[in-house]
Protein backbone atom coordinates (compact mmCIF):
# COMPACT_ATOMS: atom_id res chain seq x y z
CA UNK A 1 0.00 0.00 0.00
CA UNK A 2 1.35 3.31 -1.24
CA UNK A 3 0.00 7.18 -0.75
CA UNK A 4 -1.31 8.51 -3.80
CA UNK A 5 -3.23 10.78 -1.93
CA UNK A 6 -0.67 13.43 -1.15
CA UNK A 7 0.96 13.56 -4.72
CA UNK A 8 -2.30 14.93 -6.07
CA UNK A 9 -3.18 18.68 -6.73
CA UNK A 10 -5.70 19.62 -4.19
CA UNK A 11 -3.97 18.35 -0.83
CA UNK A 12 -6.88 16.65 1.54
CA UNK A 13 -6.67 17.72 4.93
CA UNK A 14 -5.03 16.16 7.51
CA UNK A 15 -8.19 14.81 8.71
CA UNK A 16 -9.62 13.41 5.70
CA UNK A 17 -6.59 11.25 4.98
CA UNK A 18 -6.37 9.67 8.36
CA UNK A 19 -10.12 9.03 7.89
CA UNK A 20 -9.39 7.43 4.29
CA UNK A 21 -6.87 5.01 5.73
CA UNK A 22 -9.39 4.05 8.96
CA UNK A 23 -11.93 2.78 6.25
CA UNK A 24 -9.36 1.49 3.94
CA UNK A 25 -8.24 -0.39 6.85
CA UNK A 26 -11.82 -1.49 8.05
CA UNK A 27 -12.88 -1.79 4.53
CA UNK A 28 -12.34 -5.82 3.79
CA UNK A 29 -12.41 -6.79 7.90
CA UNK A 30 -16.12 -4.92 7.76
CA UNK A 31 -17.11 -6.68 4.39
CA UNK A 32 -16.06 -9.85 5.92
CA UNK A 33 -18.11 -9.53 9.19
CA UNK A 34 -20.90 -8.78 7.02
CA UNK A 35 -21.07 -11.61 4.55
CA UNK A 36 -19.45 -14.39 6.81
CA UNK A 37 -20.92 -13.31 10.13
CA UNK A 38 -23.79 -11.20 10.23
CA UNK A 39 -25.48 -12.77 6.99
CA UNK A 40 -25.52 -15.86 7.96
CA UNK A 41 -26.87 -15.27 11.76
CA UNK A 42 -29.56 -13.49 10.00
CA UNK A 43 -30.33 -16.30 7.76
CA UNK A 44 -30.26 -19.00 10.54
CA UNK A 45 -33.18 -17.00 12.17
CA UNK A 46 -34.86 -16.41 8.66
CA UNK A 47 -34.02 -20.33 7.78
CA UNK A 48 -35.48 -21.64 10.97
CA UNK A 49 -39.09 -19.99 9.74
CA UNK A 50 -39.17 -22.15 6.99
CA UNK A 51 -38.75 -25.54 5.67
CA UNK A 52 -35.40 -25.29 3.99
CA UNK A 53 -33.62 -27.80 2.61
CA UNK A 54 -31.89 -28.56 -0.48
CA UNK A 55 -34.06 -29.63 -2.83
CA UNK A 56 -36.40 -26.40 -2.26
CA UNK A 57 -33.59 -23.78 -2.13
CA UNK A 58 -33.57 -22.96 -5.35
CA UNK A 59 -37.21 -22.19 -5.41
CA UNK A 60 -36.69 -20.39 -2.39
CA UNK A 61 -38.77 -22.52 0.87
CA UNK A 62 -41.75 -21.84 2.36
CA UNK A 63 -42.48 -19.94 5.44
CA UNK A 64 -44.13 -21.88 7.73
CA UNK A 65 -44.28 -19.65 10.39
CA UNK A 66 -43.05 -21.45 13.76
CA UNK A 67 -43.82 -24.64 12.82
CA UNK A 68 -40.51 -25.66 12.97
CA UNK A 69 -40.17 -24.69 17.26
CA UNK A 70 -43.62 -26.28 17.74
CA UNK A 71 -42.18 -29.34 16.30
CA UNK A 72 -39.19 -28.88 18.54
CA UNK A 73 -40.78 -28.22 21.06
CA UNK A 74 -43.07 -31.53 21.14
CA UNK A 75 -40.24 -33.75 19.60
CA UNK A 76 -39.31 -36.18 22.58
CA UNK A 77 -35.95 -36.64 20.54
CA UNK A 78 -35.48 -33.08 20.83
CA UNK A 79 -36.21 -33.04 25.20
CA UNK A 80 -34.04 -36.08 25.45
CA UNK A 81 -31.27 -34.32 24.02
CA UNK A 82 -31.98 -31.27 25.71
CA UNK A 83 -31.93 -32.97 29.13
CA UNK A 84 -28.84 -35.14 27.93
CA UNK A 85 -26.66 -31.70 26.93
CA UNK A 86 -27.60 -30.15 30.28
CA UNK A 87 -26.33 -33.45 32.01
CA UNK A 88 -23.00 -32.84 30.42
CA UNK A 89 -23.45 -29.02 31.54
CA UNK A 90 -24.77 -30.13 35.16
CA UNK A 91 -22.17 -32.86 36.10
CA UNK A 92 -18.99 -31.15 34.41
CA UNK A 93 -19.01 -27.90 35.28
CA UNK A 94 -19.13 -28.53 38.95
CA UNK A 95 -16.55 -31.49 38.81
CA UNK A 96 -14.19 -29.63 36.22
CA UNK A 97 -14.19 -26.61 38.38
CA UNK A 98 -13.57 -28.26 41.41
CA UNK A 99 -10.94 -30.51 40.20
CA UNK A 100 -8.61 -27.98 38.54
CA UNK A 101 -9.15 -25.35 41.47
CA UNK A 102 -7.37 -27.83 43.74
CA UNK A 103 -4.73 -28.94 41.37
CA UNK A 104 -4.03 -25.33 40.84
CA UNK A 105 -4.21 -24.31 44.41
CA UNK A 106 -1.78 -26.96 45.40
CA UNK A 107 0.13 -26.92 42.01
CA UNK A 108 0.98 -23.28 42.39
CA UNK A 109 2.60 -23.64 45.91
CA UNK A 110 5.04 -26.41 44.77
CA UNK A 111 8.00 -24.73 43.25
CA UNK A 112 10.15 -28.13 42.75
CA UNK A 113 9.44 -29.70 39.15
CA UNK A 114 7.09 -26.89 38.91
CA UNK A 115 7.23 -26.65 35.45
CA UNK A 116 7.03 -30.11 34.70
CA UNK A 117 4.00 -30.75 36.42
CA UNK A 118 2.49 -28.42 34.94
CA UNK A 119 2.71 -29.80 31.36
CA UNK A 120 1.06 -32.72 32.63
CA UNK A 121 -1.38 -31.26 33.20
CA UNK A 122 -1.78 -29.47 30.46
CA UNK A 123 -0.60 -31.62 27.48
CA UNK A 124 -3.97 -33.07 27.19
CA UNK A 125 -5.51 -29.96 26.21
CA UNK A 126 -3.26 -29.75 23.85
CA UNK A 127 -4.60 -33.15 21.63
CA UNK A 128 -7.24 -33.25 19.08
CA UNK A 129 -10.68 -34.58 20.77
CA UNK A 130 -11.04 -36.91 17.65
CA UNK A 131 -7.88 -38.81 18.47
CA UNK A 132 -8.30 -38.96 22.31
CA UNK A 133 -12.03 -39.73 22.05
CA UNK A 134 -10.72 -42.96 20.43
CA UNK A 135 -8.00 -43.44 22.79
CA UNK A 136 -10.73 -43.26 25.08
CA UNK A 137 -12.85 -45.32 23.81
CA UNK A 138 -10.35 -47.90 24.05
CA UNK A 139 -9.91 -47.46 27.46
CA UNK A 140 -13.66 -48.54 28.10
CA UNK A 141 -13.85 -51.14 25.89
CA UNK A 142 -15.04 -54.70 27.55
CA UNK A 143 -12.08 -57.14 28.92
CA UNK A 144 -9.35 -57.68 27.47
CA UNK A 145 -9.07 -55.04 25.12
CA UNK A 146 -10.07 -52.32 27.72
CA UNK A 147 -7.35 -51.21 30.42
CA UNK A 148 -10.49 -49.66 32.99
CA UNK A 149 -12.33 -53.06 32.57
CA UNK A 150 -9.33 -55.19 32.57
CA UNK A 151 -7.79 -53.41 35.97
CA UNK A 152 -11.36 -53.78 37.82
CA UNK A 153 -11.01 -57.52 36.63
CA UNK A 154 -7.58 -57.65 38.07
CA UNK A 155 -8.82 -56.34 40.94
CA UNK A 156 -11.86 -59.12 41.64
CA UNK A 157 -14.88 -55.91 40.75
CA UNK A 158 -17.22 -56.44 37.82
CA UNK A 159 -16.32 -54.98 35.10
CA UNK A 160 -19.18 -52.57 33.03
CA UNK A 161 -19.55 -51.77 29.39
CA UNK A 162 -19.18 -48.02 29.86
CA UNK A 163 -20.31 -46.91 26.22
CA UNK A 164 -22.84 -49.40 25.45
CA UNK A 165 -25.05 -48.69 28.94
CA UNK A 166 -27.53 -46.20 28.86
CA UNK A 167 -27.03 -45.04 32.36
CA UNK A 168 -23.00 -45.21 32.29
CA UNK A 169 -22.27 -43.96 28.62
CA UNK A 170 -22.55 -40.37 28.66
CA UNK A 171 -20.60 -39.79 32.15
CA UNK A 172 -17.58 -41.96 30.60
CA UNK A 173 -17.74 -39.30 27.54
CA UNK A 174 -18.11 -36.45 30.15
CA UNK A 175 -14.72 -37.82 31.38
CA UNK A 176 -13.44 -37.73 28.85
CA UNK A 177 -14.35 -34.09 27.71
CA UNK A 178 -13.53 -32.86 31.45
CA UNK A 179 -9.79 -34.99 30.81
CA UNK A 180 -9.30 -32.41 27.80
CA UNK A 181 -10.05 -29.21 29.47
CA UNK A 182 -8.81 -29.38 32.78
CA UNK A 183 -5.24 -27.99 31.89
CA UNK A 184 -6.84 -24.99 30.24
CA UNK A 185 -9.02 -24.28 33.42
CA UNK A 186 -5.49 -25.26 35.87
CA UNK A 187 -3.74 -22.61 33.71
CA UNK A 188 -6.11 -20.42 34.02
CA UNK A 189 -6.89 -20.48 37.95
CA UNK A 190 -3.12 -20.09 38.39
CA UNK A 191 -3.03 -17.10 36.72
CA UNK A 192 -6.37 -15.58 38.70
CA UNK A 193 -4.35 -16.89 41.92
CA UNK A 194 -0.81 -15.41 40.83
CA UNK A 195 -2.84 -12.22 40.48
CA UNK A 196 -3.61 -11.81 43.88
CA UNK A 197 -1.53 -9.56 45.63
CA UNK A 198 0.86 -10.91 47.74
CA UNK A 199 0.49 -7.92 50.67
CA UNK A 200 -3.20 -9.60 51.53
CA UNK A 201 -1.38 -13.24 52.35
CA UNK A 202 1.58 -10.89 54.28
CA UNK A 203 -0.93 -9.42 56.33
CA UNK A 204 -3.32 -12.12 56.73
CA UNK A 205 0.02 -13.87 58.29
CA UNK A 206 0.39 -11.05 60.56
CA UNK A 207 -3.12 -11.15 61.60
CA UNK A 208 -2.53 -14.99 62.64
CA UNK A 209 -5.41 -16.35 59.98
CA UNK A 210 -4.45 -19.91 59.41
CA UNK A 211 -4.59 -21.91 56.13
CA UNK A 212 -8.31 -22.51 55.94
CA UNK A 213 -9.12 -18.66 56.75
CA UNK A 214 -7.06 -17.15 54.32
CA UNK A 215 -8.63 -19.43 51.37
CA UNK A 216 -12.17 -18.56 52.50
CA UNK A 217 -11.63 -14.92 53.47
CA UNK A 218 -9.00 -13.98 50.78
CA UNK A 219 -8.42 -16.14 48.01
CA UNK A 220 -12.01 -17.11 46.55
CA UNK A 221 -13.28 -13.81 47.15
CA UNK A 222 -10.70 -12.49 45.39
CA UNK A 223 -10.42 -15.00 42.25
CA UNK A 224 -14.59 -14.85 41.87
CA UNK A 225 -13.93 -12.89 38.75
CA UNK A 226 -11.37 -16.35 37.75
CA UNK A 227 -14.33 -18.51 38.92
CA UNK A 228 -17.09 -16.83 36.76
CA UNK A 229 -14.96 -16.80 33.88
CA UNK A 230 -14.00 -20.39 33.86
CA UNK A 231 -18.04 -21.34 34.86
CA UNK A 232 -19.45 -19.47 31.77
CA UNK A 233 -16.09 -20.87 29.50
CA UNK A 234 -17.03 -24.62 30.39
CA UNK A 235 -20.67 -24.41 30.85
CA UNK A 236 -20.60 -23.21 27.19
CA UNK A 237 -17.89 -25.76 26.24
CA UNK A 238 -20.38 -28.34 27.60
CA UNK A 239 -23.60 -27.15 26.26
CA UNK A 240 -21.24 -27.39 22.58
CA UNK A 241 -20.26 -31.18 22.77
CA UNK A 242 -19.55 -32.39 19.63
CA UNK A 243 -16.27 -33.77 18.65
CA UNK A 244 -15.86 -36.33 21.95
CA UNK A 245 -19.33 -37.80 21.63
CA UNK A 246 -19.23 -38.06 17.86
CA UNK A 247 -16.39 -40.24 17.96
CA UNK A 248 -17.01 -42.38 20.86
CA UNK A 249 -20.21 -43.37 19.37
CA UNK A 250 -19.52 -43.09 15.53
CA UNK A 251 -21.41 -46.80 15.45
CA UNK A 252 -24.55 -45.18 16.71
CA UNK A 253 -23.79 -41.57 17.01
CA UNK A 254 -25.16 -40.30 20.37
CA UNK A 255 -26.40 -43.85 21.45
CA UNK A 256 -27.12 -46.08 22.99
CA UNK A 257 -30.50 -45.35 22.27
CA UNK A 258 -29.71 -41.42 22.42
CA UNK A 259 -28.86 -41.65 25.66
CA UNK A 260 -25.58 -39.69 25.16
CA UNK A 261 -26.51 -36.95 22.39
CA UNK A 262 -26.01 -33.61 22.88
CA UNK A 263 -27.82 -31.29 20.95
CA UNK A 264 -25.13 -30.20 18.60
CA UNK A 265 -25.18 -33.40 17.60
CA UNK A 266 -28.87 -32.87 16.48
CA UNK A 267 -28.18 -30.60 15.32
CA UNK A 268 -25.78 -32.24 12.68
CA UNK A 269 -27.73 -35.27 11.88
CA UNK A 270 -31.06 -32.90 11.51
CA UNK A 271 -29.19 -30.36 9.23
CA UNK A 272 -26.33 -32.91 7.12
CA UNK A 273 -27.99 -35.94 7.70
CA UNK A 274 -31.77 -35.68 7.10
CA UNK A 275 -31.09 -32.30 5.35
CA UNK A 276 -33.73 -30.78 6.98
CA UNK A 277 -32.38 -27.36 7.66
CA UNK A 278 -34.91 -25.46 8.27
CA UNK A 279 -35.68 -27.64 11.71
CA UNK A 280 -32.21 -27.50 13.03
CA UNK A 281 -31.70 -23.91 11.93
CA UNK A 282 -34.69 -23.45 15.09
CA UNK A 283 -32.36 -26.18 17.19
CA UNK A 284 -29.78 -23.70 16.60
CA UNK A 285 -31.61 -20.86 17.65
CA UNK A 286 -32.45 -22.53 20.70
CA UNK A 287 -28.75 -23.33 21.15
CA UNK A 288 -28.31 -19.66 20.36
CA UNK A 289 -30.55 -18.38 23.45
CA UNK A 290 -29.15 -20.41 26.10
CA UNK A 291 -25.56 -19.50 25.25
CA UNK A 292 -26.99 -15.58 25.18
CA UNK A 293 -28.54 -16.28 28.44
CA UNK A 294 -25.39 -17.81 30.43
CA UNK A 295 -23.07 -15.06 28.69
CA UNK A 296 -25.89 -12.03 30.40
CA UNK A 297 -25.41 -13.86 33.09
CA UNK A 298 -22.11 -13.61 33.45
CA UNK A 299 -22.17 -9.28 32.96
CA UNK A 300 -25.13 -9.31 35.70
CA UNK A 301 -23.42 -11.60 38.20
CA UNK A 302 -20.10 -9.36 38.00
CA UNK A 303 -22.09 -6.42 37.11
CA UNK A 304 -20.39 -4.40 40.71
CA UNK A 305 -16.71 -4.82 39.29
CA UNK A 306 -17.35 -2.01 37.37
CA UNK B 1 12.33 -15.49 29.86
CA UNK B 2 12.74 -18.12 32.28
CA UNK B 3 9.84 -20.80 33.63
CA UNK B 4 10.81 -18.69 37.30
CA UNK B 5 9.16 -15.62 36.09
CA UNK B 6 5.89 -17.85 35.36
CA UNK B 7 6.44 -19.69 38.38
CA UNK B 8 4.63 -18.54 41.86
CA UNK B 9 7.52 -16.62 44.54
CA UNK B 10 7.18 -18.50 47.21
CA UNK B 11 9.13 -17.82 50.56
CA UNK B 12 12.14 -19.80 50.49
CA UNK B 13 11.52 -22.65 53.58
CA UNK B 14 12.60 -25.76 54.91
CA UNK B 15 11.15 -29.28 53.08
CA UNK B 16 8.34 -29.85 55.00
CA UNK B 17 6.71 -33.27 54.93
CA UNK B 18 3.26 -31.67 53.86
CA UNK B 19 5.15 -30.44 51.04
CA UNK B 20 6.57 -33.60 49.90
CA UNK B 21 2.81 -35.33 50.04
CA UNK B 22 1.39 -32.19 48.06
CA UNK B 23 3.90 -32.83 45.28
CA UNK B 24 3.42 -36.56 45.31
CA UNK B 25 -0.63 -36.12 44.90
CA UNK B 26 -0.13 -33.71 42.78
CA UNK B 27 2.32 -35.15 40.53
CA UNK B 28 0.22 -38.93 40.84
CA UNK B 29 -2.62 -36.76 39.14
CA UNK B 30 -0.42 -35.89 36.79
CA UNK B 31 0.62 -39.13 35.42
CA UNK B 32 -3.05 -39.64 35.28
CA UNK B 33 -3.64 -37.33 33.11
CA UNK B 34 -1.07 -38.12 30.53
CA UNK B 35 -2.18 -42.14 31.02
CA UNK B 36 -4.34 -41.73 27.67
CA UNK B 37 -1.30 -39.98 25.80
CA UNK B 38 1.07 -42.56 27.07
CA UNK B 39 -1.20 -45.16 26.34
CA UNK B 40 -1.55 -44.87 22.74
CA UNK B 41 1.78 -44.58 22.37
CA UNK B 42 2.64 -47.77 23.56
CA UNK B 43 -0.06 -49.28 21.84
CA UNK B 44 1.07 -48.02 18.43
CA UNK B 45 4.09 -49.74 19.32
CA UNK B 46 2.50 -53.05 19.43
CA UNK B 47 1.37 -55.46 16.96
CA UNK B 48 -2.09 -56.95 17.19
CA UNK B 49 -1.27 -59.75 18.83
CA UNK B 50 0.12 -57.96 22.12
CA UNK B 51 -2.60 -55.68 22.52
CA UNK B 52 -4.10 -57.49 25.02
CA UNK B 53 -1.14 -57.24 27.17
CA UNK B 54 -1.46 -54.15 28.91
CA UNK B 55 1.98 -53.22 30.19
CA UNK B 56 3.23 -49.56 29.03
CA UNK B 57 6.48 -50.38 27.73
CA UNK B 58 6.10 -53.04 24.41
CA UNK B 59 7.89 -56.30 24.91
CA UNK B 60 8.91 -56.01 21.27
CA UNK B 61 8.51 -52.58 20.48
CA UNK B 62 7.84 -52.18 16.61
CA UNK B 63 7.44 -49.15 14.30
CA UNK B 64 5.42 -51.84 11.39
CA UNK B 65 1.84 -49.77 12.75
CA UNK B 66 2.91 -46.77 11.48
CA UNK B 67 4.71 -47.76 8.37
CA UNK B 68 1.11 -49.59 7.50
CA UNK B 69 -0.48 -46.53 8.34
CA UNK B 70 1.38 -43.97 6.36
CA UNK B 71 2.10 -46.51 3.34
CA UNK B 72 -1.12 -45.18 1.10
CA UNK B 73 0.05 -41.77 1.53
CA UNK B 74 -3.50 -40.87 3.38
CA UNK B 75 -2.30 -39.49 6.56
CA UNK B 76 0.41 -37.43 4.53
CA UNK B 77 -1.82 -35.57 2.38
CA UNK B 78 -4.29 -35.26 5.60
CA UNK B 79 -1.42 -33.80 7.33
CA UNK B 80 -0.68 -31.58 4.46
CA UNK B 81 -4.37 -30.22 3.93
CA UNK B 82 -4.49 -29.34 7.92
CA UNK B 83 -1.25 -27.44 7.78
CA UNK B 84 -2.08 -25.40 4.66
CA UNK B 85 -5.64 -24.06 6.21
CA UNK B 86 -4.11 -23.38 9.87
CA UNK B 87 -0.95 -21.70 8.46
CA UNK B 88 -3.49 -19.67 5.83
CA UNK B 89 -5.93 -18.78 8.73
CA UNK B 90 -3.53 -18.01 11.08
CA UNK B 91 -1.88 -15.88 9.40
CA UNK B 92 -5.21 -13.87 7.77
CA UNK B 93 -6.55 -13.37 11.00
CA UNK B 94 -3.41 -12.41 13.15
CA UNK B 95 -2.81 -9.78 10.11
CA UNK B 96 -6.45 -9.04 10.16
CA UNK B 97 -7.21 -8.85 13.77
CA UNK B 98 -4.52 -6.75 14.45
CA UNK B 99 -4.96 -4.43 12.00
CA UNK B 100 -8.64 -4.01 13.17
CA UNK B 101 -7.84 -4.03 16.74
CA UNK B 102 -4.87 -1.45 16.12
CA UNK B 103 -7.64 0.68 14.12
CA UNK B 104 -9.91 1.03 17.02
CA UNK B 105 -6.99 1.13 19.67
CA UNK B 106 -5.59 4.38 18.65
CA UNK B 107 -7.58 6.05 15.77
CA UNK B 108 -10.78 8.67 17.28
CA UNK B 109 -13.20 8.69 14.34
CA UNK B 110 -16.80 8.54 13.76
CA UNK B 111 -18.41 5.55 13.92
CA UNK B 112 -15.79 3.66 15.75
CA UNK B 113 -17.80 2.40 18.57
CA UNK B 114 -20.38 1.29 16.73
CA UNK B 115 -17.77 -0.43 15.12
CA UNK B 116 -16.20 -2.28 17.67
CA UNK B 117 -19.68 -3.52 19.20
CA UNK B 118 -20.64 -4.87 15.96
CA UNK B 119 -17.87 -7.12 15.81
CA UNK B 120 -17.74 -7.75 19.83
CA UNK B 121 -21.18 -8.60 19.35
CA UNK B 122 -20.51 -11.56 16.85
CA UNK B 123 -18.70 -13.45 19.84
CA UNK B 124 -21.91 -14.01 20.80
CA UNK B 125 -22.79 -16.21 18.10
CA UNK B 126 -21.77 -19.76 18.35
CA UNK B 127 -20.36 -21.68 15.04
CA UNK B 128 -23.50 -24.22 15.30
CA UNK B 129 -25.33 -21.57 14.31
CA UNK B 130 -23.95 -20.43 11.43
CA UNK B 131 -22.85 -24.03 9.79
CA UNK B 132 -25.92 -24.09 7.87
CA UNK B 133 -25.77 -20.77 6.24
CA UNK B 134 -22.31 -21.18 5.43
CA UNK B 135 -22.77 -24.60 3.98
CA UNK B 136 -25.57 -23.41 1.50
CA UNK B 137 -23.64 -20.08 0.82
CA UNK B 138 -20.49 -22.05 0.46
CA UNK B 139 -22.65 -24.81 -1.97
CA UNK B 140 -23.83 -21.52 -3.83
CA UNK B 141 -20.31 -20.46 -4.08
CA UNK B 142 -18.97 -23.98 -4.95
CA UNK B 143 -16.35 -23.99 -2.15
CA UNK B 144 -17.87 -27.01 -0.78
CA UNK B 145 -15.20 -29.29 -0.59
CA UNK B 146 -12.03 -26.71 -0.87
CA UNK B 147 -9.12 -25.56 0.92
CA UNK B 148 -11.15 -22.47 1.02
CA UNK B 149 -14.17 -23.63 2.63
CA UNK B 150 -12.60 -25.00 5.11
CA UNK B 151 -10.60 -21.88 6.02
CA UNK B 152 -12.85 -18.81 5.17
CA UNK B 153 -15.08 -18.59 8.42
CA UNK B 154 -11.52 -18.12 10.83
CA UNK B 155 -9.93 -15.67 8.28
CA UNK B 156 -10.94 -13.12 11.35
CA UNK B 157 -11.77 -13.64 14.69
CA UNK B 158 -13.41 -11.21 16.61
CA UNK B 159 -11.37 -12.78 19.52
CA UNK B 160 -8.50 -11.98 18.01
CA UNK B 161 -9.61 -8.05 16.86
CA UNK B 162 -10.65 -7.77 21.11
CA UNK B 163 -7.02 -8.76 22.17
CA UNK B 164 -4.89 -7.27 20.01
CA UNK B 165 -7.05 -3.88 21.16
CA UNK B 166 -6.43 -4.14 24.67
CA UNK B 167 -2.64 -4.56 23.91
CA UNK B 168 -2.54 -1.33 21.12
CA UNK B 169 -4.26 0.55 23.88
CA UNK B 170 -0.65 0.34 25.98
CA UNK B 171 1.30 1.46 23.06
CA UNK B 172 1.72 5.40 23.68
CA UNK B 173 0.66 7.71 20.93
CA UNK B 174 4.24 9.64 21.20
CA UNK B 175 5.98 6.52 19.27
CA UNK B 176 3.43 6.88 16.57
CA UNK B 177 3.23 10.54 16.24
CA UNK B 178 7.26 10.39 16.15
CA UNK B 179 6.57 8.03 13.08
CA UNK B 180 4.37 10.81 11.63
CA UNK B 181 6.24 13.48 11.98
CA UNK B 182 8.91 11.22 9.99
CA UNK B 183 6.58 10.97 7.44
CA UNK B 184 5.71 7.75 7.52
CA UNK B 185 2.31 6.54 6.51
CA UNK B 186 -0.10 4.97 8.64
CA UNK B 187 0.24 1.11 7.14
CA UNK B 188 3.97 1.56 7.74
CA UNK B 189 3.54 2.91 10.94
CA UNK B 190 1.58 0.30 12.33
CA UNK B 191 3.54 -2.52 10.35
CA UNK B 192 7.08 -1.34 11.45
CA UNK B 193 6.52 0.82 14.74
CA UNK B 194 3.29 -0.54 16.52
CA UNK B 195 3.47 -4.18 15.40
CA UNK B 196 6.85 -5.09 16.69
CA UNK B 197 5.64 -3.31 20.51
CA UNK B 198 3.29 -6.24 20.92
CA UNK B 199 4.45 -9.41 19.75
CA UNK B 200 3.65 -11.30 22.88
CA UNK B 201 0.27 -10.62 22.20
CA UNK B 202 0.69 -11.44 18.13
CA UNK B 203 2.51 -14.82 19.50
CA UNK B 204 -0.13 -15.86 21.98
CA UNK B 205 -2.89 -15.30 19.36
CA UNK B 206 -1.02 -17.16 16.41
CA UNK B 207 -0.35 -19.40 19.15
CA UNK B 208 -4.09 -19.90 19.47
CA UNK B 209 -5.27 -19.36 16.28
CA UNK B 210 -3.01 -22.39 15.05
CA UNK B 211 -3.85 -24.82 17.57
CA UNK B 212 -7.33 -24.48 17.24
CA UNK B 213 -7.53 -24.52 13.45
CA UNK B 214 -5.41 -27.63 13.56
CA UNK B 215 -7.96 -29.79 16.10
CA UNK B 216 -10.74 -27.97 14.70
CA UNK B 217 -12.94 -30.68 13.78
CA UNK B 218 -17.15 -30.04 13.47
CA UNK B 219 -16.90 -27.76 10.65
CA UNK B 220 -14.71 -29.49 8.55
CA UNK B 221 -16.42 -32.44 8.84
CA UNK B 222 -19.19 -30.34 7.53
CA UNK B 223 -17.86 -28.81 4.69
CA UNK B 224 -15.28 -31.74 3.05
CA UNK B 225 -16.75 -34.78 1.38
CA UNK B 226 -14.09 -36.27 -0.44
CA UNK B 227 -11.46 -37.40 1.40
CA UNK B 228 -8.95 -36.17 -0.71
CA UNK B 229 -9.87 -32.83 1.20
CA UNK B 230 -10.13 -34.22 4.92
CA UNK B 231 -8.13 -32.14 7.29
CA UNK B 232 -6.37 -34.70 9.69
CA UNK B 233 -9.13 -34.84 12.57
CA UNK B 234 -11.38 -35.90 10.43
CA UNK B 235 -9.89 -37.81 8.67
CA UNK B 236 -8.67 -39.85 11.56
CA UNK B 237 -12.09 -40.32 12.50
CA UNK B 238 -12.92 -41.67 8.93
CA UNK B 239 -10.12 -44.21 9.37
CA UNK B 240 -10.61 -45.09 12.93
CA UNK B 241 -13.98 -45.95 11.52
CA UNK B 242 -12.41 -48.44 8.46
CA UNK B 243 -10.40 -49.90 11.12
CA UNK B 244 -13.38 -51.50 13.06
CA UNK B 245 -11.59 -52.80 16.02
CA UNK B 246 -8.34 -53.10 14.72
CA UNK B 247 -7.26 -50.61 18.20
CA UNK B 248 -3.35 -50.76 17.65
CA UNK B 249 -3.97 -49.48 14.03
CA UNK B 250 -6.30 -46.91 15.46
CA UNK B 251 -3.96 -45.86 18.12
CA UNK B 252 -0.98 -45.54 15.28
CA UNK B 253 -3.50 -42.46 13.38
CA UNK B 254 -4.61 -40.82 16.87
CA UNK B 255 -0.60 -40.88 17.55
CA UNK B 256 0.10 -39.39 14.24
CA UNK B 257 -2.66 -36.97 14.72
CA UNK B 258 -1.41 -35.98 18.16
CA UNK B 259 2.24 -35.53 17.54
CA UNK B 260 2.81 -32.61 15.49
CA UNK B 261 0.74 -30.45 18.45
CA UNK B 262 3.11 -32.47 21.32
CA UNK B 263 6.06 -30.85 19.19
CA UNK B 264 4.52 -27.82 19.22
CA UNK B 265 4.26 -27.86 22.71
CA UNK B 266 7.53 -29.00 24.12
CA UNK B 267 8.72 -26.09 21.76
CA UNK B 268 6.78 -23.68 23.12
CA UNK B 269 5.26 -24.38 25.97
CA UNK B 270 6.50 -20.95 27.79
CA UNK B 271 4.74 -18.97 25.15
CA UNK B 272 1.78 -21.13 25.15
CA UNK B 273 1.00 -21.04 29.00
CA UNK B 274 1.91 -17.22 28.73
CA UNK B 275 -0.90 -16.82 25.92
CA UNK B 276 -3.12 -18.99 27.82
CA UNK B 277 -2.48 -16.87 30.71
CA UNK B 278 -2.90 -13.48 29.04
CA UNK B 279 -5.71 -14.18 27.25
CA UNK B 280 -7.71 -15.77 29.64
CA UNK B 281 -7.06 -12.44 31.65
CA UNK B 282 -7.89 -10.19 29.10
CA UNK B 283 -10.50 -12.04 27.75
Amino acid sequence: MTTTADTGAPRLSMRTRRALWVWGFLALPLLFYGVIRFYPTLDAFWLSLTNANPGNLRRGPEFIWFDNYLRLFTSRDFWQVFRNTFAYLILGTPISLVLSFVIAYYLDKLRFGHTFLRALYFLPFLTTASAMGWVWRWFYQPAPTGIINSALGAMGIPGLDFLRSTTWALPSIMVTAIWAGLGFQIIIFMAGLRAIPQSYYEAAHIDGLGAGAILRRITLPLLKPTTVFLVVFSSIGFLRIFDQVYNMTTNDPGGPLGSTKPLVLLIYQTAFQSYQMGYASAMTVVLFTVLLVISLLQLWILRDRG
Amino acid sequence: MSAADIAPPLPKGRIRPGRILTWTLVFIGGVIMVTPILFMFSTSLKTSGQIYDLRLIPARPTLDNYIKVLADGRFLRWFVNSMIVAVAVTVSSVFFDSLVGYTLAKFRFRGRMFVFLAILSTLMIPTEMLVIPWYLMSANFGWLDSYWGIAFPGMMTAFGTFLMKQFFETVPDDFLEAARIDGLNEFTIWWKVAMPLVTPAISALAIFAFLGNWTAFFWPLIVTTSKELYTLPVGLTSFAVEQSIQWEMIMTGAALATIPTLVVFLALQKFIVRGVMLAGLKG
